[in-house]
C-alpha cells in the first residue's frame, strides 16, 4: 500500500481565507462574462487596473491565468498548441500557454471552480508594456481572434532617473484610453471613483509590503514560494477592500509566527534572495528542497514588484504613472543593483539566486553581468539556475538542484 | 574507522576511490554507469575494495557524489560533485586556482581560493555542448572509436572551425565538411577546439588552471591545445577522471577519520 507523502511545508492558516476570496473573484468574473454586465476588461498585470475598476469593469489578468496554468502544470499541454500556430517556443511562455489553452478551450479554472467553463470573454484588452512587449502581442492575438479592441500604454524602458517627460507621456496615454473605455463600459469617467480605487490599491500595496517585510525576521515566517501564492490578491484584487482585509489577516498570522520563532524553514541556516520569475510548476518541489537544505528563500524581486508606494489619490493620473513606471522591471542596471543591495542588507541575506527564465528576458537579470558585479560589490555569492516560468521543457531539474545544493555547500564551507 | 571511500556516479561512468588515513589511494576503479546507478556503484566499489585488499563494508566511511549520488544506498553521506572536485583538485594543487572539469554530461568551472574553499562555480547550460556527450556524438557520426580521437587530433596540422553551439548543428557542420573533403583528423581537432571554446565562453579563466574529468583523462592532447590557447601551463591531477571520487574520499576521511 502506498504511503501518502507528508509535506514538510508548514501550513499558513490564512490560505483558507485566500482561497475563498480568489474563488469569489473568479466567480464574479465568470458571472459578468455570462450575463454581459458588468463589462469585462483584460489587463496586463501592472496595467491601469484602477482606471478600469473606476469605470465599472471587472478585471481579468491573463498573466495570473498564465501563473495558474504553470502552477497546475498544464502549461506544457498548451504551449505546443501556440507554437504550432507560429508563436515561438522562445517567447513568453505565459503567452504561449494562455493562447494554447484558449485554442483548446480548456482552463484549470474549470477544475478548481465548478461551473466555470472558460476564462471570461473580454470586452476590451488593456496593456501596459512596462512588463514586456509580449503583453501587447499577446493581447493583439485575442484582439484579432475575438474582434475586441486592444489598447494600451507604451512605457519607457531601461530608465534610471524618472523624468517628468516620461510621466507626462504616460499620463497622456492613460487619459487617451478613457473615451474608448467609457464607450465600452457605458459609464462616464468619474475622477472620485478613480481616486477611491487608487486609494484602496494603495492600502493593499502597503499591507502587502508589510507582509513581505515580515520576512526580515529571523527565522523568516514565510518562504518565497508561499509568497508567490499569497500575492494573488495584490495582483488581481488590488483596488478592492477584500485584498486589504486579507493582508491584515495574513500579517497577523505572520506576526504570531515571528513571536513564536516559527520559521517557514525548520532550523533556518541560510537566507537567500530569489531574483527572477518563479518556476510555477515546481513551487512545492523547490519549497521542500530548500527546507531540506535548511535554507530560507526570504525575499524576491518578483513578489516586491506589486508594491506601488507612489499611488496618491490626490493626484491619481500622475501618481499612477509614477507608480507603474518606477517598478524594477523597467529600470536600468544601476537601479536594479542598488535595489538588490538594499534587499540583501534589509533581509540579512547570505546569497542571491538568479533564475534565468528562458522565455522571459525582462525578468532574467543575470544576462548582462549583474551576478558578477553584485558578487564583487556585496561580497556574497550568487548562483544562476536555468529554467522557465511555465515551460518545463527548459528546466533541467537535476542540474538545477545540483547547482543549488553545491551553492549551499559553498555557503557552509565559508 | 580506518578506510574511506568516495564514489562518483557520473552520467557516463562511475568512479570509486579508496584511501587510508594517510590519504594514500589503495584502490580505484572506473566503470560505465549504465542504466542502474546502484549496481554500477556497487561494482565499482567492489573493484576498488579488491585492489585495497579490504573487503568488509563496515571498514569504510563512504561519501557518494555525482548525478547518481542518491542511488548509492550504501553510502553514509552525499555531497555534490562540485564540492568533491574542488576538494580533490586542491589536494594536488594547494593554491588558488580555477578547475575546469569536463565530464560526460556537463562541464564545470570551479573557483578555489588559497585556503581550498570554493568561491564560485559555473556549470554549462542544459545542452551537451562542450561535454563528453558532445565528443561521443561526434565520434559516433564519424564512426570512430572514442579512444582514437586523441591520436587523430594530434596528427592534424590544420585548424578546422566548428562554429555551432548546438551538438546537432555541429553534427550537420561535420557532414558539410566531410562533403567538402576535410580529413577526419582535422575534423577531430576542430571538435576539440569546439570543446575549448565552450569552456572559454563560461569564464575568463584567469590565474592558475587545473583540468580534470574523463574527457581530459582520455584526451591529453586537448589539454595541450588548451595550454596553447591560454598560453600557460595547465595542471592535471594524476588520476584526472577520479578527481571527484578522490575528493569525496577526502571529505569522508576529514569527517570520520580526524
Amino acid at each position: 500500500m502506498s504511503q501518502e507523502k507528508i509535506s514538510r511545508i508548514k501550513k499558513i492558516q490564512s490560505t483558507g481565507h485566500l482561497r475563498k476570496i480568489m474563488a469569489d473573484y473568479f466567480y464574479e468574473l465568470d458571472r459578468a462574462a455570462k450575463e454581459g454586465s458588468p463589462k469585462v476588461a483584460w489587463c496586463s498585470s501592472v496595467g491601469p487596473a484602477e482606471l478600469l475598476l473606476s469605470l465599472g469593469f471587472v478585471v481579468h489578468y491573463p498573466e495570473n491565468h498564465g501563473a495558474v496554468l504553470g502552477s497546475s502544470r498544464k502549461a506544457n499541454d498548451y504551449i505546443p498548441v501556440a507554437n504550432a500556430i507560429g508563436y515561438s517556443p522562445d517567447i513568453c511562455s505565459y503567452l504561449t500557454s494562455d493562447v494554447g489553452s484558449f485554442i483548446k478551450k480548456e482552463t484549470p479554472l474549470s477544475r478548481a471552480y465548478e461551473g466555470i467553463e472558460g476564462v471570461p470573454r473580454p470586452d476590451v484588452l488593456i496593456y501596459n508594456t512596462n512588463q514586456c512587449r509580449d503583453v501587447q502581442d499577446w493581447f493583439r492575438w485575442y484582439s484579432r481572434e475575438l474582434d475586441v479592441p486592444a489598447i494600451g500604454i507604451h512605457t519607457y524602458r531601461n530608465i534610471g532617473e524618472i523624468k517628468d517627460e516620461y510621466l507626462q507621456s504616460i499620463v497622456k496615454q492613460t487619459e487617451n484610453l478613457i473615451p474608448t473605455l467609457e464607450k465600452i463600459s457605458g459609464n462616464k469617467f468619474d475622477i472620485d471613483k478613480f481616486r477611491e480605487a487608487l486609494s484602496l490599491s494603495r492600502e493593499c500595496t502597503l499591507m502587502w509590503k508589510k507582509v513581505l517585510e515580515a520576512n526580515a525576521a529571523i527565522p523568516a515566517p514565510m518562504s518565497f514560494f508561499d509568497a508567490t501564492i499569497h500575492m494573488g490578491p495584490a495582483v488581481v484584487l488590488r483596488g478592492s477592500p477584500k485584498a486589504v482585509e486579507y493582508y491584515k489577516v495574513l500579517l497577523d498570522e505572520l506576526n504570531e509566527k515571528i513571536k513564536n520563532k516559527d520559521g517557514a524553514v525548520e532550523n533556518e541556516k541560510f537566507r537567500l534572495y530569489w531574483e527572477g520569475m518563479p518556476i510555477w510548476g515546481k513551487l512545492r518541489d523547490l519549497a521542500e528542497f530548500f527546507i531540506d537544505l535548511r535554507t530560507a528563500v526570504v525575499a524576491s524581486t518578483y513578489c516586491n514588484s506589486w508594491i506601488f508606494d507612489s499611488f496618491d489619490p490626490k493626484d491619481p493620473f500622475l501618481s499612477m504613472a509614477r507608480a507603474y513606471t518606477e517598478i524594477f522591471i523597467v529600470r536600468d542596471e544601476n537601479f536594479k543593483e542598488n535595489y538588490i543591495e538594499n534587499m540583501v542588507n534589509k533581509y540579512k541575506l547570505d546569497g542571491i539566486l538568479f533564475h534565468d527564465a528562458k522565455t522571459c528576458p525582462n525578468n532574467s537579470n543575470n544576462r548582462y553581468g549583474m551576478p558578477e558585479r553584485l558578487q564583487k560589490k556585496l561580497k556574497i555569492p550568487s548562483i544562476t539556475i536555468n529554467g522557465d516560468l511555465n515551460d518545463l521543457r527548459c528546466y533541467s531539474e537535476e542540474q538545477a538542484k545540483t547547482n543549488i545544493e553545491a551553492f549551499i555547500e559553498q555557503l557552509e564551507s565559508r | 574507522m580506518s578506510h574511506f571511500a568516495g564514489i562518483d556516479v557520473g552520467a557516463s561512468t562511475t568512479k570509486a576511490v579508496v584511501i587510508d588515513k594517510d590519504r594514500e589511494i589503495l584502490g580505484h576503479s572506473v566503470k560505465d554507469s549504465g542504466a542502474d546507478f546502484k549496481v554500477a556503484a556497487e561494482r565499482t566499489f567492489e573493484e576498488a575494495k579488491k585492489q585495497a585488499k579490504r573487503k568488509a563494508k563496515d571498514e569504510y566511511f563512504i561519501i557518494s557524489t555525482g548525478y547518481g549520488r542518491r542511488n548509492v544506498t550504501f553510502a553514509d553521506e552525499t555531497k555534490t560533485e562540485i564540492s568533491c572536485h574542488a576538494r580533490g583538485s586542491f589536494y594536488y594543487f594547494p593554491e588558488s586556482h580555477t578547475l575546469i572539469d569536463i565530464g560526460g554530461q556537463d562541464s564545470k568551472i570551479i573557483k578555489v581560493n588559497a585556503s581550498g574553499n570554493r568561491t564560485g562555480f559555473k556549470m554549462n547550460r542544459k545542452c551537451a555542448a562542450g561535454t563528453g556527450a558532445f565528443l561521443e556524438e561526434m565520434a559516433n557520426r564519424l564512426k570512430i572509436k572514442l579512444e582514437k580521437l586523441n591520436d587523430l587530433a594530434e596528427k592534424s596540422e590544420k585548424d578546422v572551425q566548428i562554429g555551432s553551439y548546438c551538438t546537432v548543428f555541429s553534427a550537420t557542420e561535420i557532414l558539410t565538411k566531410i562533403r567538402e573533403g576535410v580529413e577526419v583528423k582535422d575534423l577531430v581537432k576542430g571538435i576539440f577546439h569546439s570543446i575549448i571554446k565552450r569552456a572559454l565562453e563560461m569564464d575568463p579563466l584567469e590565474g592558475n588552471i587545473v583540468m580534470s574529468g574523463g574527457v581530459v583523462a582520455h584526451n591529453p592532447f586537448l589539454v595541450s591545445m588548451f595550454e596553447e590557447k591560454l598560453e600557460k601551463k595547465i595542471f592535471v591531477p594524476p588520476l584526472p577522471q577520479l578527481t571527484g571520487a578522490f575528493g569525496a574520499a577526502l571529505f569522508a576521511l576529514e569527517e570520520k577519520g580526524g
